[in-house]
């Protein structure tokens, strides 16, 4: 019985080698490597991609990402809990449709739905055309960093949505019912029971969004027009324009290594959540 | 001693989708009382509890505070505590803070607070559990919890929902004792449900029984037990033999095809009636000097006492006694006229 379980394991052993530690180790490889990609033996170790990194021009630009990422994040939360909140009250019938509301455009192609952002907000786009129509003024959202993060947050929205979701539905009905037992309106239940309980989905849904904001290359180049260069647009160009495999190896594993730093941190968030967190209260 | 009426239920009633579980019901509870719901399960007890607590809207009725209509008070706002069926303890919170949250929120000082929670704890008998997260704690743990979170706020009503259900019966019979000595000492107004007959019996001031939404009868455990007003009272507290009978004239009853003395009256002449005779008043006799004859069909052990079925003509007579008679043997069955209790035929004897 032991010994078959083991077995079972084997396929999921390979696969996570073939498509995960392999490629791991090989960006890992050229990042540390200079030379010539197509001719292994000119390879010799070198830091100088990581080097390269310390650029005003590229700081500049992981700050960016960092700074918009979070700010997506930020509005995806502050959008994505009261919509969980409002689903996870909705009768148990309606439950199902009010998500399956906010889940069907994932089901959509990704690039689609980004180049119907393109169509609305384009400065001759449908948007502006209406805003036209009854005589407003137009807007100059896009490209820009405003069209960017309104790509970002109506994207990902929906990873913040689900896990929140997850644990709002989880909470006992008669844990709240025992909160105003015990004095606590609407607001007090809400701080002191309600929120508490839900920050582990509260952790898993910034991590969801955050780290595909943080990565993104697509929503960046079609909604800022090419002016808003973020980190992922920069590593795909140091594979795909300038042909520089070391140096868009190293800025991986530095975003990689950022992403993981951020995290641990949310993870401790919930850590602390889990033993004392009354205490904070 | 004259006790002024705390809560008061007035035509109360409450229906889901067309349903009527709580049907019109009226009561009065008084101060310092300890008063049990008693019924079986989905009679409503727990509803009509909710109604009180807040958490549950009539559909009609009035629930009134020390003379004060409360209907459109929300929980928050009442001065009544519940321990809930299913505990409903905070999981994000430890034991202390559990306890704890009520005072917080009344913004009891700090050193108040830490006075008035270790009492709790040593009420509930978990010292040294304040820093146990309520996730890892037993059933009958977690319940007792579950009862310091409310009995700390020092209600003036405490409502307690089953509170023992998930406790072993010696532990059970503890906490039975606990709650009535705290109920004792700090004089707060039980409202108690269970469907466990005999914890009813013995722990309540008053006994209300329902069934189907409606209250059946009102009463001490002792006038519950011994005058039970309708076959359903006299069939669901304790066991009993119910047969019909005819009252003929005060004082004298017949069933089982015999006419025997009685001490009831106040019936019509030739009434039918429903006659009740508890197992434990039936003595066994020797056939000659009995009232009536019957054949042994079945013999359990119960600890205390044998349980018997003795048939007698068409009716199964259930004796409890301590003297074993052998399946298939003749006994008479012996009982004096304050053993038989005589009750009206009502509209709800569906049994
Ligand atoms: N929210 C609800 N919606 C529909 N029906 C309900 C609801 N709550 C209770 N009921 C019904 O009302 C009736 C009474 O329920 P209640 O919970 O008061 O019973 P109870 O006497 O407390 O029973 P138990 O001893 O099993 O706890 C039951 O038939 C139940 O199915
Ligand atoms: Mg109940």
């Amino acid at each position: 019985m032991k010994n078959k379980s083991k077995y079972l394991a084997y396929p999921y052993v390979i696969w996570m080698a073939i498509f995960i530690v392999i490629p791991l180790v090989l960006v890992l490889y050229y990042s540390f490597t200079s030379g010539n990609i197509h001719d292994p033996g000119s390879l010799k170790f070198s830091v100088e991609s990581y080097g390269k990194f310390f650029d005003s021009l590229y700081l500049n630009i992981i700050i960016k990402s960092f700074w918009l990422a979070f700010l997506s994040t930020v509005l995806c939360l502050l959008f994505g809990y009261p919509v969980a909140f409002i689903i996870s009250r909705a009768k148990m019938k309606h439950r199902g449709l009010l998500l399956l509301f906010f889940l069907v455009p994932i089901w959509m192609n990704f690039l689609l739905r980004t180049y119907a952002w393109m169509a609305i907000l384009s400065p001759n786009g449908f948007l502006n055309r209406v805003l036209e129509m009854i005589g407003l003024p137009t807007l100059a959202i896009m490209p820009g960093q405003k069209a960017v993060v309104l790509g970002m947050v109506y994207n990902f929205l929906p990873f913040m949505v689900l896990p929140i979701y997850t644990v709002l539905a989880k909470i006992d009905k008669n844990v709240l019912e025992a909160a105003m037992d015990l004095g606590a309106n609407g607001l007090i239940t809400f701080v002191r029971v309600i929120l508490p309980q839900t920050i582990p989905g509260i952790v898993s849904g910034v991590t969801m969004v955050f780290m595909p904001a943080v990565s993104t290359f697509v929503i960046s180049r079609l909604l800022g027009g090419g002016k808003e260069l973020l980190i992922g647009n920069l590593i795909e160009q140091q594979f795909t324009v300038h042909r520089d495999w070391h140096f868009g190896s190293a800025l991986s594993i530095i975003l990689m290594v950022m992403i993981l730093i951020s995290m641990a941190v949310m993870s401790k968030v919930d850590a602390g959540n889990e033993q004392g967190g009354a205490a904070l209260w | 001693m004259l006790r002024r009426n705390i809560i008061e239920l007035r035509n109360l009633t409450k229906s889901y989708n067309d349903t009527v579980v709580v049907d019109a019901i009226n009561l009065l509870i008084r101060e310092n009382e300890f008063i049990t719901l008693l019924g079986p399960s989905g009679c409503g007890k727990t509803t009509t509890l909710r109604m009180i607590g807040g958490f549950e809207d009539p559909n009609d009725g009035d629930i009134f505070f020390e003379g004060t209509r409360i209907n459109n008070v929300p929980p928050y706002k009442r001065n009544i505590n519940t321990v809930f069926q299913k505990y409903a303890l905070f999981t994000h919170m430890n034991v202390y803070e559990n306890i704890a949250f009520g005072l917080r929120i009344k913004k009891v000082p700090n050193d108040e607070m830490k006075k008035r929670v270790q009492r709790m704890l040593k009420l509930v008998d978990l010292e040294g559990f304040e820093k146990r997260h309520v996730d890892s704690l037993s059933g009958g743990q977690q319940q007792r919890v579950a009862i310091a979170r409310a009995l700390v706020n020092e209600p003036k009503v405490l409502l307690l929902d089953e509170p023992l259900g998930a406790l072993d019966l010696k532990l059970r019979k503890e906490m039975q004792i606990e709650l009535m000595d705290m109920q004792k000492n700090v004089g707060i107004t039980f409202i108690y449900v269970t469907h466990d007959q005999e914890e009813a019996l013995t722990m309540s001031d008053t006994v209300v029984v329902m069934n189907n939404g409606v209250i059946q009868q009102v009463g001490s455990p002792v006038d519950i037990y011994n005058e039970p007003e309708n076959r359903f009272v006299a069939d669901f507290i304790g066991e009993s033999n119910i047969l019909e009978g005819i009252m003929h004239e005060d004082f004298l009853v017949s069933f089982s095809g015999r006419k025997f003395r009685c001490v009831d009256k106040g019936f019509s002449k030739d009434e039918p009636v429903d006659v009740v005779i508890r197992p434990e008043d039936i003595d066994v006799t020797s056939p000659e000097d009995a009232d009536l004859q019957g054949v042994v069909s079945s013999v359990v052990f119960k600890g205390v006492h044998y349980e018997m079925l003795v048939e007698s003509g068409d009716f199964e007579y259930m004796i409890q006694s301590t003297d074993m008679q052998p399946v298939g043997a003749g006994i008479g069955l012996k009982f004096g006229p304050e053993d038989i209790h005589v009750m009206k035929r009502g509209s709800d004897n569906e049994k």
